[in-house]
């Protein structure tokens, strides 16, 4: 078997995938590479390059509805999609720039086999929430589709999100069709400052818990801001929290304006307008204030709520700066470097809150040696183990890169 | 009518049906119920999709998750097929029971555990139904967004199985993007838990597997689902038009100048005649077709809202456009819409279809639905959801004349051969169950189905849950094969 190989459609992924589990050759699937320095270090002779296989296939604005194959990079959907006035919902975070990646590379099946989202996400879903159909194949070369392109499919068992979130270890989707929607008129940002966690985090809850339909609801710890590239926000020199109003101007500034009312009591209000809040949103987007440094950085998802108790708690074990999204719900927190990157310590107080942590940077020793991935409970492992072997019964796909064993 | 085969029951096991039911009552507590004489048994012998029914071997009515899994424990043991059942208003026979099965039926457990505005989620046992959890919040200002028309009667547990939508669902998602948790029993009897109060369960998205696996995976006891904080206002407008293509053609438009109404409803003029006979909305009775569409926000935000919608529809000519006036028209409104299936079946019975189509093949299919009806010689009446393509066109015939059943199961097949060819689904809210089993090859290849199979064989390497139902039961041995 070669080494590097580039199917260019999914037929010669077929004959390369079966092969690979007629020899027992574990492969390394990838796009453009850019989350290979996530999760697991995977020990495979050989890699698999989804790369050939690009090009938007379908896409009809009036029906909300794109298909493109599975290299297609981001860049170039959000630009056909801008082009018409549109957008992916759920804002998919650069984890590349995460581990000095470049931005704007990362494949679109990249995106929904990692089911990334960013802050929009507490509002409208995941990535797996969006997507409609996949064609893929699994590791035994199987050629399969499932779902579609129509907005409401319940025919069958949905394979589409059953790969969203699996890291290529089922199967390599070829071929993806999502919902897009319209871009809003006009974007606009509320931000408090200096507030401590517990009571941020309360404000974005009530926020969220008002019916003007806040599409972003963050908070960044004072250590944090000092990295914001946004000049104005980073001299402020204390922790912000910002909640977003995205539609038609109008609609904007009433829903500021009775937002404003709501949250008075918490402190003095700020607005931003349309361009600084893009550029503001934007740079959350490409997680800017965890860049340029190559400490531990966890990705823990809690009931929003718990959120501020999780850093706490943690913070009392080990150094922890934290960058709150989804209203408290998703927590970024980058720690100082040790042997487990605060695994062990970080794994006890999520048991006691709730939720699970990923460590998504790491040094690849770190990530050989602890569970990148949240540890599944002993019936979920049995289930998760049952679908790799169905999916890929030789376990030549990915093998490792979510966790130790499967 | 009825055309699709049912397995051959078991007949040792129909025949120990009396020392079953003698189990099963010592496997459920004082507060439950275990149903084995043929009145009890008859209550349940049918859901929604009435021409098919079979008297189940047992029913179990449990009160607790941990009773579930005994059942399941004590069935997985002996062999003993399993249908869960929720209220049974399953349009696709996926509640059907089956002679040699058991049917566990979670009405009882329709507690809500707990209320938590804060991280905006409420815990709930799955007997609840659906509107039953937007009433526990409304106090609060908030409500559980997917909305299917049996709202009032069908259960959480339903919704789970089928991945139910709703007329709202255009902007608020279905079941599967509105549920976090889930508690469930295997049918070995595990109990396992997936996701939570959190935004995203780890691991593989099981969750995303087992909501709309029709029964056939576990049984779910207990969900953690979102709820939303109601909008300021709704108000709906509805918009007549002289062809079903010029109004999907409106919808188009709309959708393409980046309005995504929270709902728009169409109906064609028999189905628009029927209801408003029966609910009275103000509906236009000169138009082939209406589309209701719905807006939400403040009372300037809506009247804005409505106003670029009017201005988009302009261009299509529409012959009636009328925005709602008051609370009690906008009622009446959706009243008519909702019970749409109901004042239909008061005139006719019919046969409800469920496929969906891209929204722009909607004049074409509607005209290819009436030939098809027309050379089967039969009323049909649409009514559907445009903003997603999800069709529902409702054959009518007489359910008395075996002949014209046929007939509607026939064209009700055509139909949604017609849907898969035009680049839709067989099912967009409905589910397979009994009714669509056979129809799956129309939509997948032998491969596609397998990698489904497989999946049901991780979950119930026997394959005892809901059996009969979803997959064509020839060509199951090679998924077997893989357990």
């Amino acid at each position: 078997m070669v080494t590097n190989m580039r199917p260019v459609d999914e037929r010669e992924f077929s004959r390369v995938l079966a092969e690979a589990t007629a020899t027992r050759t574990p492969v390394a699937l990838t796009g453009a590479g850019t989350k290979e320095r996530i999760g697991r270090p995977i020990n495979a002779a050989a890699t698999v390059s989804t790369r050939a296989m690009r090009g938007v296939t379908l896409y009809e604005p009036s029906e909300m509805v794109m298909s493109a194959r599975a290299a297609t990079p981001l860049t170039q959907i959000e630009e056909a999609l801008a082009e018409r006035g549109q957008m992916l919902a759920f804002e998919p975070v650069e984890l590349a720039s995460l581990s000095g990646g470049e931005a704007g590379q990362a494949t679109i099946a990249g995106v929904f086999a990692t089911n990334i989202a960013g802050s929009r996400r507490v509002r409208v879903g995941a990535a797996r929430d969006h997507l409609l159909g996949i064609r893929a194949v699994n590791g035994r070369g199987d050629i399969f589709k499932s779902g579609g392109r129509v907005m409401k499919n319940v025919t069958g068992v949905d394979l589409c999100r059953g790969l969203a979130g699996s890291w290529g270890t089922l199967a390599v989707m070829s071929e993806v069709t999502f919902k897009v929607v319209p871009l809003p008129e006009t974007t606009a940002t509320l931000i408090l400052l200096g507030l401590p966690d517990e009571i941020a985090i309360e404000v974005l809850c009530a926020a969220m818990g008002t019916p003007f339909e806040v599409s972003g609801a963050a908070h960044l710890q004072p250590s944090l801001v000092a990295r914001l590239w946004h000049q104005g926000l980073r001299r402020q020199g204390q922790a912000i929290t910002a909640l977003r109003i995205e539609n038609f101007a109008k609609s904007v500034t009433y829903r500021l304006g009775r937002l404003e009312q709501h949250l008075r009591v918490y402190g003095e209000i700020h607005e931003m307008d349309d361009e600084n809040s893009l550029a503001f949103w934007g740079e959350l987007r490409q997680l800017s204030v965890l860049q340029g440094n190559d400490a531990p950085v966890w990705r823990i998802s809690t009931p929003p709520g718990a959120g501020p108790k999780v850093v706490a708690a943690i913070s009392a074990y080990m150094e922890c700066r934290a960058f709150y999204d989804w209203s408290g719900g998703l927590v970024w927190a980058e720690v100082l470097p040790t042997t487990d990157a605060g695994a062990a310590d970080i794994r006890r107080v999520i048991a006691t809150h709730g939720g699970h942590a990923t460590l998504i940077r790491a040094e690849p020793q770190v990530r050989a040696a602890v569970e990148v991935f949240q540890p599944l409970e002993a019936g979920l492992e049995r289930l998760s183990r049952k679908l790799k072997a169905a999916f890929d019964p030789a376990g030549i796909l990915n093998p490792g890169r979510m966790y130790a064993n499967f | 009518m009825a055309s699709v085969a049912l397995p051959q029951p078991d007949r040792a096991i129909v025949s120990r049906r009396d020392a079953i039911a003698e189990d099963l009552r010592r496997l459920v507590g004082p507060q439950s119920a275990v149903i084995s004489d043929e009145d009890g048994r008859r209550a349940y012998e049918t859901d929604a999709l009435t021409a098919y029914r079979q008297l189940p071997l047992a029913v179990v009515l449990p009160s607790t998750t941990e009773e579930i899994s005994r059942v399941l424990r004590y069935c997985h043991q002996h062999g003993i097929k399993v249908v869960a059942r929720g209220a049974g208003t399953s349009l696709s026979g996926g509640a059907l029971p089956a002679a040699d099965a058991v049917v566990v039926a979670v009405t009882r457990m329709n507690r809500v555990i707990e209320i938590d505005y804060m991280n905006r989620v409420a815990r709930v046992q799955v007997g609840i139904t659906n509107l039953g959890i937007s009433e526990a919040v409304k106090a609060q200002d908030f409500f559980y967004a997917p909305d299917p028309s049996s709202q009032l009667a069908c259960t959480l547990a339903g919704n789970i199985g089928m991945n139910s939508g709703g007329a709202h669902c255009l902007k608020y998602g279905v079941t599967t993007n509105n549920v976090l948790g889930l508690k469930m029993v295997l049918m070995d009897g595990e109990i396992i838990e997936i996701g939570g109060a959190h935004l995203d369960a780890p691991g593989y998205d099981l969750l995303g597997l087992v909501i709309g696996s029709e029964g056939q995976f576990g049984i779910v006891t207990e969900a953690t689902v979102r709820i939303l904080r109601s909008a300021e206002g709704a108000r709906p407008m509805l918009l007549g038009f002289d062809s079903s293509e010029i109004a999907g053609q409106c919808v188009s438009a709309i959708i393409g100048a980046g309005i995504i109404p929270v709902a728009i409803e169409f109906m064609d003029r028999p189905a628009i005649h029927v209801c408003e006979a029966f609910a009275k909305a103000g509906y236009p009775m000169d138009v082939e077709a209406l589309l209701i569409i719905e807006v939400e926000g403040s009372e300037e935000e809506m009247t804005d809202l409505l106003n670029v919608i009017t201005e988009l529809a302009k261009p299509f000519r529409p012959k009636t456009l009328r925005i709602s006036q008051s609370a009690e028209q906008s009622a009446a409104i959706w009243k008519g819409r909702k019970s749409a299936f109901g004042a239909i079946g008061r005139i006719s019975d019919y046969y409800c279809m469920d496929g969906t189509i891209p929204l722009g093949k909607l004049g074409e299919v509607l005209v290819a639905i009436t030939h098809i009806c027309d050379r089967a010689g039969l009323r049909v009446a649409n009514i559907f959801h445009a903003g997603d393509g999800n069709l529902h066109p409702l054959i009518l015939y007489d359910s008395n004349n075996a002949q014209q059943a046929e007939r509607a199961e026939q064209a009700g097949n055509e139909i949604l051969q017609l849907c898969v060819a035009s680049g839709g689904c067989l099912t967009g809210e409905h589910g397979v169950g009994i009714e669509k089993r056979d129809l799956m090859r129309v939509q997948f290849t032998e491969t596609d189905l397998l990698a489904q199979m497989r999946i049901k064989t991780v979950f119930d390497p026997k394959w005892l849950l809901n059996s009969a139902k979803v997959f064509p039961l020839e060509g199951r041995e090679a998924a077997l094969e893989a357990a």
